[in-house]
């Protein structure tokens, strides 16, 4: 019991508990309204498009691949709907144009990874540049507002406190729970990630998998930028702009590996609870938005160095105690010397 | 056709694409704006390209050992924000001591880089978006919110960019493009003869071969990134002198010209392949493309940003494609070569 305790403790979800507890009491302590629901709801809708779209680019790493346009398809999202109501298209339609752009966008990006064969890496920064490009012609330097009432009042709460972003959001992890962790498909995309080779000649439908993830995070994107717009009230040319960082920090540190076939939604929800906490208890210390963004790209240098230099460490003690004291040692001194 | 791509290496016929797509963009636009063809044109866009080359040969190192640097652009921003305060305050410092600063700060920055990439074992995109955004958010909380200003710095630093070295005709080759071109001959020559640049290739093409052969992959990669801090922080000088004004948001967005200059002078993004040339000869055509469409008036001055993309997009896809191609018919031509040399190589073939 103790052991299997112990065990949990020490993977990777039991630290991640961890860290949130110790964040969770030192909020508590130093700002009284903390706990409050209010306070609770106000820390996830305030980045709840960003939480929206980690779902969806945690399914994209664990097949292996990485998503860096997202941001700018949100923007682009965003950016459709106001300058179509700016041009007297209404917001309906708006949207709709959004969201198809957003799959379009989607599935750009998977032709040329699942299809062409080329690194997710430099297309989807393709995209990163080219749908920001494309926002920026359509709003140039103008900011654009002025909605109807019934689309800002989307992004205001709906039943009691919770708007209707949060309420998609909570349909949103159960159906990503469900389908990555006790889906057939969810299987399968972690057989992609862990070996394409293998999955293919298992006739797994590799491309059409990897294809089909990409559309699915265009679509959730672009949804998430029409949410940040109606929230906003007001769309810019840099809406959404840096986004990635947190949405990759958020899945990575929540476990899953940059390089596929592994991490659980549990870790992932988990990571999404500690930086929007976390980044609620700077700010409630008084600190910048600023020193909130550092200690994001902290926090995701070390999701990947902590394990790291654990795993490295174990290595060097077993290594130990199979008799060989200098082995670890000598093998690191002759490859910096 | 074929027997034209059968002589060229792979990445000369790049680079050649390069050139001629910069003859074609240049021709398209001296057709469309008046007066394009001038010395005027040619120094904007060499003083300009200047900056990013001097980056781009520091990213070209880092990319060639299968890693990316995107935390570039915060090390330009730094540097020169950092070496700008410091000669508004104190004129007296001299300009190879503040270039020597710019360099130094830019190197500490991509000793941490490759500390973290190199020893902790953390992949490179993971490491430099983190420090972009850490070393962006370190400029903007020292600052106090205060800028540099053109009027505060010594006049030599102004004068930098102004300085025209040779003069050919109507065409002015200024100091700084001069310096950027040193350092990416330099730099060539480095990657072409020196052990290290070798090794650089024979790690990006293969990291688990290199370390086989007992190559100090780690090392290596290290210093990649060190040396592409190190010309980020020169790269940052260069903006200093060429802007004046520095705010906090200085060479914000920077790493995505630069990495587009590095992919579409035809350096792999998978390591192993490229040339420190072609990624000159890419922020070349990248530069002149921004600088004409802003230009043209038949086009929103916003679609630059649009077409980066496109090209990024281009310039993969024709590696993928088409240089395939080419590599295919390198080694037919290289098989047929041997079979004919050696006829027991044709039993083989027959009997496989």
């Amino acid at each position: 019991m103790a052991r299997r305790l112990a065990g949990q403790l020490a993977s990777w979800e039991g630290l991640l508990l961890a860290i949130l507890a110790v964040v969770v009491v030192v909020n508590t302590a130093s700002a009284p309204g903390y706990l409050s629901l209010q306070n609770q709801v106000n820390l996830l809708v305030l980045s709840i498009e960003k939480v929206l779209v980690v779902l969806v680019i945690a399914f994209v790493i664990i097949s292996g691949e990485i998503d860096l346009s997202m941001a700018s398809v949100m923007g682009l999202a965003a950016i459709l709907v106001a300058w179509l109501w700016r041009a007297g298209v209404p917001v309906e339609v708006g949207i709709a144009v959004a969201l198809g752009a957003g799959v379009l966008a989607g599935l750009n990006n998977g032709f040329w990874v699942a299809v062409v064969g080329l690194p997710s890496l430099v297309v989807t920064l393709a995209g990163l540049i080219g749908y920001r490009g494309l926002a920026y012609v359509l709003i140039e330097d103008r900011s654009i507002g002025n909605f109807p009432g019934w689309f800002v009042a989307l992004g205001r709460p709906i039943i009691g406190p919770f708007p209707l972003s949060l309420i998609l959001f909570a349909v949103g992890l159960v159906a990503a729970v469900v389908i990555l962790q006790y889906s057939g498909f969810g299987r399968l995309v972690y057989a992609v990630g862990s070996s394409p080779e293998v999955a293919r000649y298992s006739g797994v439908r590799v491309r059409r998998i990897k294809l089909g993830l990409f559309v699915a995070s265009g679509f959730v994107s672009a949804l998430a930028g029409v949410l940040i717009a109606a929230r906003l009230t007001a769309v810019r040319g840099s809406t959404a702009e840096g986004f990635e960082l947190d949405i990759i920090t958020m899945v990575l540190l929540g476990g899953v590996s940059i390089f596929g076939g592994s991490g659980r939604m549990a870790g992932v929800i988990l990571s999404i609870l500690v930086v929007l906490n976390l980044r609620n208890g700077i700010s409630l210390a008084g600190f910048s938005g600023n020193v909130q963004t550092a200690v994001i790209g902290a926090l995701l240098i070390l999701s990947v160095l902590l394990p790291n230099l654990f795993a490295t460490a174990r290595g060097r003690l077993r290594r130990r105690a199979l008799g060989r004291p200098d082995g670890g040692e000598s093998i690191p001194a002759s490859v910096s010397g | 056709m074929r027997r034209l791509l059968r002589g060229v290496r792979p990445e000369r016929a790049r680079e050649l694409g390069i050139v001629i797509a910069i003859i074609v963009v240049a021709a398209f636009f001296a057709t469309q704006i008046p007066d394009y063809l001038s010395g005027r044109t040619f120094v904007r866009v060499s003083t300009s390209v200047a900056i990013i080359a001097v980056v781009a040969v520091g990213q070209t190192l880092v990319v060639l050992t299968r890693n990316i640097d995107l935390s570039v652009g915060s090390i330009v921003g730094l540097s020169a924000y950092f070496v700008g305060t410091l000669l508004a305050s104190n004129h007296s410092v001299t300009p190879p001591v503040a270039i020597g600063i710019a360099i130094a700060l830019g190197a500490a920055l991509g000793t941490v880089n490759g500390l973290i990439v190199a020893y902790g074992r953390v992949p490179a995109v993971i490491t430099t978006l983190g420090t972009l955004a850490i070393y962006r958010v370190a400029l903007v909380e020292s600052s106090g919110a205060k800028t540099v200003t053109t009027d505060s710095l010594p006049a030599w630093l102004l004068d930098i960019p102004r300085t025209t070295l040779i003069a050919i005709g109507d065409l002015d080759l200024r100091l700084v493009v001069v310096a950027a071109i040193a350092v990416v001959v330099v730099f060539q020559l480095m990657l072409r003869y020196l052990p290290f640049g070798r090794r650089l290739f024979a790690i990006g093409s293969n990291p688990e071969a290199a370390a086989v052969a007992g190559f100090p992959v780690q090392r290596d990669v290290f210093v990649a990134f060190v040396l592409s801090g190190a010309l980020a922080g020169l790269g940052g000088f260069l903006f200093l002198a060429r802007f004046g004004n520095i705010t906090v948001v200085a060479g914000q967005g920077l790493e995505l010209q630069v990495v587009a200059a590095v992919v579409v002078g035809g350096v792999n993004i998978f390591g192993g392949s490229g040339s420190v040339i072609g990624a000159l000869l890419g922020a070349f055509l990248i530069d002149l493309l921004q600088e004409s469409l802003i230009r043209w008036q038949a086009v929103n001055q916003f679609v630059g940003m649009a077409l980066l993309g496109l090209l990024i997009l281009l310039a993969v896809a024709s590696d993928a494609v088409i240089f395939e191609r080419v590599r295919a018919i390198r080694a037919r031509q290289r098989r047929s070569r041997d079979l004919a040399s050696d006829p027991a190589a044709e039993v083989v073939v027959h009997g496989a």
